[in-house]
């Protein structure tokens, strides 16, 4: 397992801990030893197939279905307890609202549950978007409108935890990039964010760690930078040859050759550089040429296969 | 506290928007308008004021209507939220899932008294405009009235328990339509044939009263009809009503709402979201 390059300090101090926690249901172990932490201010991806234990392990976090054996922390407190529900907000996955219900009389609920005045509600669904529609029923919304409706009620007295399932599914690029925008804002102010998504694409750069969940056991936490170098997947570099030049530039750099002018190589991190030396040094005959990093998809692959071998 | 009052406010604004409700309340107080006019005819024969005849109408209509109003508002409350995901995002708050379900009964009851409240409204004002001397019947009315929220409330309750055994709101649906066939209908039916079968004995004498007051619905008529001489005389069961006193019928119409709400928290604390 990786860890994280990141300085130690009093792990009792982190807004979340888990440690070998294990939930079994009927002999399935739907959770097999895990174990990381969620600081103030960490923003952490949790990824996993569908059915790789993502949804049972935050349904532990917030003690809706406790784990067998194993420690949970929040804020230093019981999963569950009065005092780790006061500091923690959650976004359920595929959470739907009543419809009869109008965005603003939902914050309203939602702000009530937490002993919060019910006037911030036109506040909060104005950070999130959806200020104009907030007199509207939220049958009438669309999908993402509602992953917003569920992301304003998650915001709702700045917790110290934030545990959001799937959060970006439904919003489109526009949407989820000002969500993750609202994420960095509460993550500068010391909350510690879960958040959980089935493609690595989706949290690429916007996250600090990377937790990789396969059939319940964590496989990789490390930074996105420490995850691609330790799956040491090859680069591929694609040349483009003057026209009649490809074979002669093959040959060159013991290379296989795509079509007429496309030439093809692989090779490791580390010799990215000295290929690269070698192609320029090909003078007039190379036209151009793309250097392609192994795609987040196949670095997340490597992983989950890895740990299903 | 916070939940209580939460779901009080958004429980009753869904309410107030759900058809099932306003078409019940529309049925009630179109049944209420037919049963106060075509009660207009006997009075001077009975020597009841025309108030106190449509409050015997009404109590005949009210077993019906109220349970099953009261289970159609509740039968979503659990089962809905768990199938919509709320339930875990709700339980993930700081409340307890007593003051959740405390804020849902009040706002429900109160929907169901507001219903009501137009219903028998709407049979006052129409027997006040035939006979001016229904004033007399104010009191019965009164009586259905708040009789009639505290079998709803029993009914709610009931409803809460059936949400809450099922996972899904389509299963909590069929549950309550049993069992407002099971308590209305066949369980009269079924003491109905008892009795017939046993032909006056031990059955007849000791457990009939009992099996009758133990069902809400049961006890509401009784109490209704045995407590109003005028209405006894006028529905004609005042044998049956007679039989049993007042009082127990009452103190059943009372435990019900506070039973059935303990055993549906009961099984709600039960459930896994």
């Amino acid at each position: 397992m990786l860890r994280a390059g990141r300085a130690r300090k009093d792990p009792e101090m982190d807004n979340l801990v888990l440690e070998n926690v294990c939930k079994n249901f009927g002999g399935f172990a739907a959770l097999r030893n895990v174990s990381f932490t969620v600081g103030a201010g960490q923003k952490v991806a949790l990824l996993g197939h569908n059915g790789a234990g993502k949804t049972t392990l935050m349904k532990a976090i917030l003690g809706l279905q406790p784990a067998d054996s194993g420690r949970i922390a929040v804020m230093g407190a019981a999963p569950g307890s009065l005092r780790a529900r006061r500091q923690v907000a959650c976004l359920p996955e595929n959470v739907a609202f009543h419809s009869a219900l109008t965005g603003r009389e939902q914050i309203r609920l939602y702000l009530r549950l937490r002993g919060q005045p019910v006037k911030l509600a036109d506040e909060l669904l104005e950070r999130v978007g959806l200020g104009p529609a907030a007199n509207r029923r939220i049958g009438t919304y669309s999908k993402g409108m509602r992953q917003k409706v569920g992301l304003a009620q998650a915001l709702i007295g700045s917790p110290r935890l934030m545990i959001l399932d799937e959060p970006t599914s439904g919003l489109d690029p526009v949407s989820r990039r000002e969500f993750y925008a609202i994420l960095d804002e509460l993550a500068g102010q010391g909350t510690a964010i879960l958040l959980s998504s089935h493609a690595l694409t989706e949290v690429e750069a916007r996250t600090d760690r990377i937790v990789i969940l396969s059939r319940g056991q964590v496989v990789a936490d490390d930074t996105l930078a420490g995850l691609r170098a330790a799956a040491g997947l090859p680069t591929r570099i694609q040349v483009a040859a003057r026209p009649g030049a490809a074979d002669e530039v093959a040959r060159a750099l013991q290379a296989g050759r795509r079509n007429g002018v496309m030439v093809d190589l692989t090779c490791s991190p580390e010799d990215k550089l000295e290929r690269l030396r070698e192609i320029t040094a090909l003078g007039a005959k190379v036209r151009d040429l793309d250097v392609v990093p192994p795609s987040l998809d196949d670095i997340y692959e490597h992983f989950s296969r890895r740990a299903e071998e | 506290m916070n939940g209580v009052i939460g779901y009080a406010d958004a429980e009753f604004r869904i309410a107030l928007r759900n058809r099932w409700i306003l078409i019940l309340t529309v049925t009630m107080a179109l049944f209420a308008l037919v049963l106060t006019l075509a009660g207009s005819g006997p009075t001077g024969t009975l020597g009841a004021d025309q108030l106190s005849v449509t409050v015997a109408s009404l109590t005949g209509l009210a077993v019906y209507l109220v349970p099953l109003m009261a289970l159609l508002v509740s039968f979503d409350a659990v089962a809905g939220e768990v199938e919509r995901g709320t339930l875990a995002l709700t339980l993930a708050y700081p409340v307890s899932r007593w003051s959740v379900l405390l804020g849902k009964f009040m706002a429900h009851v109160g929907i169901l008294a507001l219903a009501l409240l137009v219903g028998y409204g709407v049979a006052a004002v129409t027997a006040f405009a035939l006979d001016e001397g229904a004033g007399r019947g104010l009191v019965a009315l009164g009586r259905l009235y708040w009789s009639s929220v505290l079998l709803g409330a029993g009914f709610v309750g009931l409803g809460y328990l059936a949400s809450g055994l099922s996972r899904r709101p389509a299963t909590a649906a069929g549950l309550v339509i049993g069992l407002w066939l099971v308590a209305i209908v066949l369980y009269d039916l079924g003491l109905l044939a008892a009795i017939v079968a046993d032909d006056g004995g031990t059955f007849t004498e000791r457990l009939f009263p009992w099996l009758l007051i133990g069902n809400p619905a049961d006890a509401f008529r009784l109490f209704n009809l045995a407590a109003s001489e005028a209405t006894a005389a006028a529905s004609g069961v005042a044998g049956a009503a007679n039989a049993i006193m007042p009082a127990q019928a009452l103190a059943s119409i009372l435990v019900w709402p506070l039973f059935a709400f303990g055993l549906a928290a009961w099984r709600f604390r039960r459930v896994v979201p």
